[in-house]
Formats: structure tokens, C-alpha cells, sequence
């Protein structure tokens, strides 16, 4: 018996296997020599394997503009503009993540180089998600960066909280996945195949007279998906899990996963199933409504900030739903757009909390900000460009993600759901503008927060990404806008 | 002088002035003559561009410049001035410059926030872009909230968080509406989506969309204006301000509101303004009535020119809707008027209370006796605002109430009595305040100073001069209002 390989394009893969390469390579020194890996030696080789995949992803960007799309991997794995915009946000965000993650693990004593190599095969695993083409590569990645996740959630292991984490995300993250395969199969099974572009030529092609089993499909990989972005109803692990993980893995969960799950959920939605938008849209508007308004209306009542920036999350997560919503290639830039933005801003908020919350983690009081600006103008001045980014203040890149989602849902027809996140957004402007305003109140009852160089550097992007590309957003927007989605 | 690079200087002045005063901590009295002396090149840039603009009549946009930044989302950077805008950009310009020189205490993150609010306000006035203007509109909100909120009196918090989530809240609605409109032009003319001004006046809406998208606009701009039943922010906002902010406030964003619901709610909807005429001309005569019925009650000075403010921006609103193109001279020619008298009254107000340290009606008494020349200045003030025939005030109301009479009697006849009440309320205040012995602390008030006189005196001028001659703003005024409503009538095809 032979068996035929299906041909590859190195170059369509390349920084995944450069991630999975890296994670590889870490543990086999790790396994190797008889002294400790150092931190040092840890975190420039993750760094510089994250740049190495980003400076990749530009020469398949060039490639396939002049070349145009294609699949690989017997159609597994698709070769588009999105995937490698995708890829890319997530090599940077991780390189951010990484570097965040240095003053963690120095100053909380955690020793061991597993964290950088989960971090990067988590890293790879949305990645997968990305650019897969394949509902089963779908969910390969998924679980990859999941089964990292779940570790790194409990990697703080000084804290019992960091455990009870991680527990309540593995039980949960793992009913949210056979939700989403047994979505896979059942859609599987209303289209007799499982490539994405397969399932598109077959909906184009065919008329389903009973669409029960595909529309069951669909919906539980829908909620698959909710649960891992933490879109309302199925948010309620998230505020724990955020509470409880490392403050740099909560960071990572809140830019990288939604990057992957949200490239991931794009491709199967729109592009493959894109033609039955009318049956899948409802549930969407359901989930954006709700999101955002639950998001937005329980941060108010928050008093740690990581549990609110949780809830933020859940009101940026109906956000980037939007773009989902609207089902049309705008609507695919505007997330892509949303999720780009969003990461280093949210990279850069987590490492600042980080700092503030102390060796053990338990400084989030929000109380514990009042003052921070005044005492310290530039780090208070920083949190504050990110929060008002992330409210979607104008000349910051939070803006034209709002806009850009916004834009794309009016534009198919939904004044009326505009309308609506539009009101959540300005329930979420009060909370975070009121968490700004604190921190320039006179009274002063914050410690002083060192902020070692690699910190500084990761929050220095954050903010300048927010602020430079506020100003002049030709670049960002240009390259959501040609970051075309595979269609077949 | 017509080119737009005068535009790009009048904004980059107030930056450049931020990023001065950012670089190291300088004295108080550095920091206020660093903000104040670019203030007054900005004023006086954006006379030239008045006379450059002017010399070269017509009514249409004078001093344009376009560049796309973004061509999916249709953001550019699109300015230029018309015989609607160049005044409110000569008020920005003064009323910053007085706020900085005679309501400043010169620490330095107060005035970069003067100078951020001086910016947003100036840039939202010069575009002709609606996303760019929704940009520095949302961009108003963030200098005014930290000036109420963290310089403000002892409500400040829940003024400035009242006056947030209202505008906030309101803004949306504009821009979805904004989008709508955008995304309709796309559908109909093609090409990138945009939302130049120019481009979104050939946009012909069903009426019932039309509508639709007024009310976005009304509810957003009738909250910053503010329009009855929209205004229960403004009061407390406008109290607990600080004086400088008070009069930004009023004098300015109040202003936004009115100049967007005339420049891109009638100008760009007609047919929306049709059905709801009724309506707004309704809420603008309530507005008028009951602000003047509360200022009469009001226990506290900044309160009762706070709903005064209200009534006013009311004869604006009834004027711009009255579908006459003379009450719309008037409301423009009144919300110059307006911000000239409300900034002065609050400089006045500001220093009352600094010799007192309140401003509630109850504690001042026979200020006239000690401070002659204060009372002299308060009362050319509030003769303006009352709208004595001689001093600004007058012109504009009774434009708007002429033209509002031909067109819509009812509303003209009832909107009348509110020049009345204004008269009641003032003269009343004004009577407690400055006439009767003065008593303790009352009977030691310093009189005007120096600098409290200078300041005051370009407003007072102001108000002498455009009283007795008008025409020297009319005659550039109109050009621009009939072009922006021919403008539209032509683009749907007649209209009205």
C-alpha cells in the first residue's frame, strides 16, 4: 500500500513551524544539559523566534500578492492575505507576551523554561487556527493552544487561585471543544466533507431541503467559539480565570486566543458557510447584544481591576462579533482590524497590572490605583492611553476598531444593532473614564511601581501603537482591508 | 490671506503649546503666558483667515485643503472655513484666550486640558468632514470631563460624570446616523465610502430614513447643545466647573451642538427636518420657557445662567429649524452673540466668587457700593443678554423671532414671552446682587482689577459693537446660510 503525500508549501507554513520549531528545540536543551536553562537564555530564544516568524509572514505576504491565494496540505491549511495578517498579529503579540512574562517570572520566582515552550506552541496552535482550511485543522489548533493555556493558566504555583483556575478553564475549555467537534462532525455530515472551501462549493452548489443537522452544526461550534472568546452567555468563566491566571498569561489569553478563535470562527462562518448567513446570524446578534451590554454593565460594578478588565474583554469580544455579524468582506477587515488593535493594548494594560499587583498578586484592588498618575506620570499616563484606547476614545486606534465593526454592520443593514453597541460603548466609556479619572485623583494611596526595562519596552509599544496609529491609521486599515479571506 | 495652511496654523498653535508646557514644569505665571500668548496669535491667525475668507464672498468653503488618510473607512483630513464656521472659530479662539488670561491659576496639566479642549473644539469647526468632526467633537469630551472632574467644585464628580455619559450617550447616535449616511452615498454613487460634507448632500434619503437619522443627530447635538429635555447634564456641569471650563462650556461646546445640528442635521436633511419641525421648534420653545421660568428661581448665579443658557440655545434651535433664512441668520449671528455674552458672564460670576467664595444669590448684596466698575461691566453684560435694542443680544433674538414669526406665528408669539422672563431674571439677580447695603464681607469687595477689566474689555467691545452694527458678521454669515440650504433644496431635486 502507498501512501500518497499530499504536496507542501513550506513557505504557506513556515511560522508555525518556526513556533512549534522554537518550543521544540527549548525543550530539547531543557532536556539535555544538566544546569538549568536561564530565564535570559529562555526568553531571547522565544523572542527572537516570534521575530523570526513575523519577519516570515512579510515574505509570504509579498509572496501571495504576487501570486495570488492558495491551499496547501491537501486543502488543509489555506494560504491567504488574512491567515498571514492573522499570523503575524499573533508572532507580535507573543513576542510582547514573552517579554512581558520576563519580570513576571523573575520577580515570582517561578523557575523552568515550560512556560516559554507552551507559550509558543499555544502561540502555533492559533496560528493553526488561522490559517487552517479544515475543520479538523480547526480544531487541532484549537486544542493545541488550548492544552497550553490551561497550563500556563496554572503556572503560578505559589497561588492555589492560579490551580482553581485553571481547573474551572480545563473543564470548561474542554466542553466548550466537544461542543465545537461535535458541531465539526455534524456539519461533516450535512456536507460530506470537511475542508472549508469544500463546504463552501458544496453550499454554493446544493440546495439542503432539511438543514437541521448543518444548522445544529453550526450552532455548536457557534458556542464553541463563544465559550473561548467569552462571549456572553457562556463568559462565566472568564472573570475567575483572568482573576487567577499569571497577569502575563492573562494578558496572552485575552489577545492571542481571541486572534486565533476569532480568524478561526471567521473562516468557518464566513467563508465557508457564508451562504447561510440568514440562519447563523441571529444567534450572533444575540451574542454581540448581550456582550456588550453585560460586559459593559457588570465592569461597572467591579472592584478588581483584572475582573474588569475581564468583563472589558467580554464588551470588546461582542465588539469584534460585530464584523462576524455584518458577514460581509468589511465586516471580516473590521474584525481583523479589531483584534490587531486590541492585542498590544491589551498586552501592554496586563503588563501594567502585572507590575502593580505585586509578587503575589494581590494588589488589584482598583482603590490601588488612585493617585498612580500622580506619583508616577509616566506609567499613570500610559495605563491611561490604554484604557482610553480601549474605550474607544477618539485619535486612538480603539476608535477606528469601533468604527471599523460599526461601519461594516450598517452597511448590512443593521442601523439598528449600531445603534445598540453604540450605547454599550458608552456605558463602557464611563467605566473606563472613571477608572482614568482615579487615576489622577490627589489622593495618593499607590505604592510606587518599578518598571523594569523589558516591561517598559512591551507598555511603550502598547501605547505608542495606540497612539501613533491614531493619528495615521492608513497603514493598519490598509492592510485589514487587502487581507483577503480565502473564498473559493 | 487665503490659504489653508492658516487653518493647519490655528490648530497646530494649541500643540504646540501642550508639548511646550510638557517639556518641563514651568512657574504659573510662565505656563499662563505660554498658553495665553499662543491663544492670542491663534485669534489673531484666524482674523486674517476671517478677512481672507471674506474678501473672497460667496457663501461656499474659503481656505479648503483635502487629504485621504484612510480610503475604506473614508476618514480624510478635510478642512476649510465658510461664513458659518469663521466665527465660531474667532469665538474659540478669544474665549480661550480670556478663560486662560483671566479664569487660569496657571498649574499646568489645567492648562494643557484648556488647550486640548481649545484643539478638539477648533478642529470640529473647521472640517468638512463628518467622521473627522465626530473625531475632535468625541475629542471635546475628554478635556472638559478631567477640567470639571478634577478642578471643579464640591458636586464636581457627579456633574462631570453626568455631563459624560449624556454626551457620550448622545454621540453615538450621531454616529451611526454619520455611517448611515456614508454607507448610503456608497451604495448609490459607489467608489470608497466618504464622508465629506460636499459628497453626502447629493445623498437623497427616503423621508422616513431622512427622519430616522435627523433624530440620531438631534439626540446627539441636542444633548451638547443642549435641547429640552436633553439638558439636565448642563446645569450641574455648567456650576461646578471650574470658571475657565464654565465658560468653554457654554461659550463653545454648547456651540458644536447647535453648529452641527444646523451645518449637517438642516443643511444635509431636509427632508427629516420637514416632519420634525414641528416637533424641535416645539422642544426649542419649551426650552425657552422653562429655562427662563428655572433661571428665575435659581438660589445661585451659575445656575441660573446655566438654564438662561438654556433658553437661549433654544432661540437658536427655533430659529435653524424655523425653515426661514432669516431666523437662521439670527441663530447663527446668536450663537456668536451667545458665547460672547455667556463667556462674560461667567468671567464675571468666576470673580464674584473668587472675592466671596460663593456664587450663590443669597450671600452677595450691594456689590455696587464697593466695586462701581464690576456692577458697570455686569450690566452691559446683562443688557446684552436680556437683548437690549442697542447691544448684541438684540439683533440676533429679534432676526430669529421675525423670521420665525413669518413662517410659524404660534410657536414665534409664545418663544416672545421668553425675551420677557429673561428681562424678570436677570434684572431681579442683578437687583439682589449689586443693589441694597452691602453688608460684612460684602461691603469690603475689591473692585475690578486691572486685568479683570482688560480682559473683559474685548467683550464688552464685542457686545457694543455687533449691537450696533451687524452687518459687519451678517453680511458674511449670509452668503453661507443660503448656500447650505439652497445647497440641499437643489441636491433633492427642489425640496422646499
Amino acid at each position: 500500500m502507498t501512501i500518497t503525500m499530499p504536496s507542501v508549501n513550506y513557505l504557506a507554513i513556515a511560522p508555525i513551524l518556526v513556533l512549534l520549531g522554537g518550543s521544540l528545540a527549548l525543550m530539547m536543551i531543557a532536556a539535555l544539559t544538566k544546569s538549568r536553562v536561564s530565564l535570559g537564555v529562555a526568553t531571547v530564544t522565544s523572542a527572537a523566534v516570534c521575530a523570526v516568524a513575523t519577519i516570515v509572514s512579510v515574505f509570504q505576504w509579498s509572496d501571495v500578492s504576487s501570486h495570488g491565494e492558495s491551499t496547501t496540505l491537501a486543502h488543509a491549511v489555506a494560504y491567504d492575505g488574512f491567515g498571514i495578517v492573522a499570523t503575524a498579529i499573533i508572532a507580535v503579540t507573543t513576542l510582547l507576551a514573552t517579554l512581558s512574562a520576563r519580570d513576571w517570572i523573575a520577580r515570582a520566582r517561578t523557575v523552568g523554561v515550560e512556560f516559554h515552550i507552551l507559550l509558543l506552541a499555544a502561540a502555533a496552535g492559533a496560528m493553526m487556527m488561522a490559517q487552517a482550511n479544515d475543520l479538523i485543522v480547526v480544531f487541532l489548533g484549537l486544542e493545541i493552544l488550548s492544552i497550553g493555556l490551561y497550563v500556563l493558566v496554572a503556572y503560578d504555583r505559589h497561588r492555589s487561585t492560579s490551580s482553581e483556575a485553571a481547573l474551572k478553564y480545563l473543564l470548561l475549555g474542554g466542553f466548550a471543544s466537544a461542543l465545537f467537534i461535535y458541531g465539526a462532525a455534524l456539519t461533516y455530515g450535512g456536507t460530506g466533507t470537511t475542508t472549508l472551501t469544500g463546504i463552501a462549493y458544496f453550499m454554493a452548489h446544493n440546495f439542503i431541503l432539511q438543514p437541521g443537522v448543518l444548522v445544529a452544526g453550526v450552532g455548536l461550534m457557534l458556542v464553541g467559539f463563544a465559550f473561548k472568546v467569552a462571549a456572553v452567555p457562556f463568559h462565566t468563566w472568564s472573570p475567575d480565570v483572568y482573576e487567577g491566571a499569571p497577569s502575563p498569561v492573562t494578558g496572552f489569553m485575552a489577545s492571542v486566543v481571541k486572534v486565533g478563535a476569532f480568524a478561526g470562527v471567521l473562516r468557518i462562518l464566513i467563508g465557508a458557510l457564508g451562504t447561510q448567513a440568514t440562519a447563523w446570524r441571529p444567534l450572533v446578534a444575540a451574542l454581540v447584544i448581550l456582550s456588550t451590554f453585560l460586559g459593559a454593565g457588570l465592569a461597572l460594578v467591579q472592584s478588581n481591576i483584572k475582573r474588569l478588565l475581564a468583563y472589558s474583554s467580554i464588551n470588546h469580544a461582542g465588539f469584534m462579533l460585530l464584523g462576524l455579524w455584518s458577514a460581509t468582506p468589511r465586516g471580516v477587515a473590521g474584525t481583523l482590524y479589531y483584534v490587531m488593535t486590541y492585542a498590544p493594548v491589551v498586552v501592554a494594560t496586563f503588563t501594567i497590572v502585572s507590575l502593580r499587583g505585586g509578587v503575589n498578586e494581590d494588589l488589584h484592588e482598583l482603590g490601588g490605583y488612585r493617585g498612580l498618575a500622580r506619583r508616577q506620570p509616566l506609567l499613570g499616563a500610559a495605563l491611561a492611553v490604554l484604557l482610553l484606547s480601549q474605550a474607544g476614545a477618539p485619535f486612538t486606534t480603539g476608535f477606528y476598531a469601533k468604527f471599523a465593526v460599526l461601519t461594516a454592520a450598517v452597511d448590512a443593514g443593521g442601523a439598528w444593532i449600531g445603534v445598540a453597541v453604540m450605547v454599550a460603548a458608552s456605558i463602557a466609556g464611563y467605566f473606563y473614564i472613571r477608572l482614568v479619572l482615579s487615576l489622577y485623583d490627589t489622593h495618593d494611596s499607590a505604592e510606587v511601581v518599578t518598571v523594569p526595562r523589558t516591561s517598559a519596552f512591551v507598555i511603550a509599544v502598547g501605547v505608542l501603537s495606540a497612539l501613533v496609529f491614531g493619528v495615521w491609521p492608513g497603514p493598519l486599515e490598509s492592510l485589514a482591508q487587502h487581507a483577503v479571506l480565502l473564498l473559493p | 490671506m487665503r490659504s489653508p495652511l492658516l487653518i493647519i496654523v490655528l490648530l497646530l498653535l494649541p500643540v504646540i503649546g501642550i508639548a511646550t508646557l510638557s517639556v518641563r514644569p514651568w512657574d504659573a505665571r510662565m505656563t499662563t503666558r505660554i498658553a495665553a500668548s499662543l491663544t492670542v496669535v491663534q485669534l489673531a491667525v484666524s482674523l486674517v483667515a476671517a478677512v481672507g475668507y471674506h474678501s473672497r464672498g460667496g457663501g461656499a468653503f474659503g481656505l479648503t485643503y483635502r487629504r485621504v488618510l484612510a480610503s475604506s473607512w473614508g476618514l480624510s483630513f478635510d478642512i476649510g472655513i465658510d461664513g458659518i464656521s469663521i466665527f465660531l472659530v474667532i469665538l474659540t479662539a478669544l474665549v480661550t484666550a480670556l478663560a486662560l488670561l483671566g479664569a487660569s491659576h496657571g498649574e499646568r496639566t489645567f492648562v494643557r486640558w484648556i488647550l486640548l479642549l481649545n484643539v478638539a473644539t477648533l478642529g470640529a469647526f473647521v472640517t468638512r468632514d463628518l467622521l473627522l468632526f465626530f473625531l475632535f467633537f468625541e475629542l471635546t469630551l475628554i478635556p472638559s470631563y478631567f477640567l470639571i472632574a478634577n478642578y471643579g467644585g464640591p458636586a464636581r464628580s457627579a456633574a462631570a460624570l453626568k455631563f459624560f455619559v449624556y454626551t457620550l450617550f448622545g454621540s453615538g447616535f450621531f454616529l451611526v446616523g454619520m455611517v448611515y449616511l456614508g454607507v448610503r452615498h456608497q451604495h448609490i454613487f459607489g467608489g470608497d465610502v466618504t464622508f465629506a460634507y460636499d459628497e453626502l448632500a447629493k445623498v437623497a434619503l427616503s423621508p422616513a430614513a431622512a427622519t430616522w437619522v435627523l433624530v440620531g443627530f438631534l439626540i446627539a447635538f441636542g444633548v451638547k447643545s443642549p435641547l429640552f429635555p436633553l439638558h439636565s447634564w448642563s446645569p450641574a456641569a455648567y456650576a461646578e466647573a471650574p470658571t475657565a471650563g464654565s465658560m468653554m462650556l457654554s461659550a463653545l461646546l454648547a456651540k458644536l451642538g447647535t453648529y452641527g445640528l444646523l451645518r449637517f442635521g438642516v443643511a444635509l436633511l431636509p427632508d427629516g427636518v420637514d416632519r420634525v419641525r414641528p416637533y424641535v421648534m416645539t422642544l426649542a420653545v419649551i426650552g425657552i420657557l422653562y429655562g427662563s421660568g428655572v433661571a428665575a428661581v435659581s438660589k445661585n448665579l451659575k445656575r441660573l445662567v446655566a438654564y438662561s443658557s438654556l433658553a437661549q440655545v433654544g432661540f437658536i434651535i427655533l430659529g435653524m429649524f424655523s425653515g426661514s433664512l432669516v431666523a437662521t441668520n439670527g441663530a447663527v449671528l446668536l450663537m456668536f452673540n451667545h458665547g460672547i455674552i455667556t463667556a462674560a458672564l461667567f468671567l464675571l460670576i468666576g470673580g464674584l466668587e473668587r472675592r466671596r467664595g460663593t456664587s450663590d444669590i443669597a450671600g452677595l448684596a450691594g456689590l455696587q457700593g464697593p466695586a462701581p466698575v464690576l456692577a458697570a461691566l455686569f450690566t452691559v453684560v446683562m443688557l446684552g443678554s436680556i437683548g437690549l435694542p442697542g447691544l448684541s443680544g438684540f439683533v440676533s433674538e429679534f432676526l430669529v423671532l421675525l423670521g420665525a414669526f413669518n413662517a410659524h406665528p404660534w410657536w414665534a408669539a409664545v418663544a416672545t414671552t421668553g425675551v420677557i422672563f429673561a428681562a424678570l431674571y436677570l434684572l431681579w439677580a442683578y437687583q439682589r446682587v449689586f443693589h441694597g447695603v452691602a453688608e460684612g464681607d460684602n461691603a469690603t469687595v475689591a473692585d475690578a482689577t486691572i486685568r479683570e477689566r482688560s480682559v473683559l474689555a474685548p467683550l464688552v467691545a464685542a457686545i457694543v459693537v455687533l449691537g450696533l452694527y451687524p452687518a459687519l458678521l451678517l453680511r458674511t454669515i449670509e452668503p453661507s446660510v443660503v448656500t447650505s440650504v439652497t445647497h440641499s433644496a437643489v441636491s433633492h431635486g427642489g425640496g422646499q
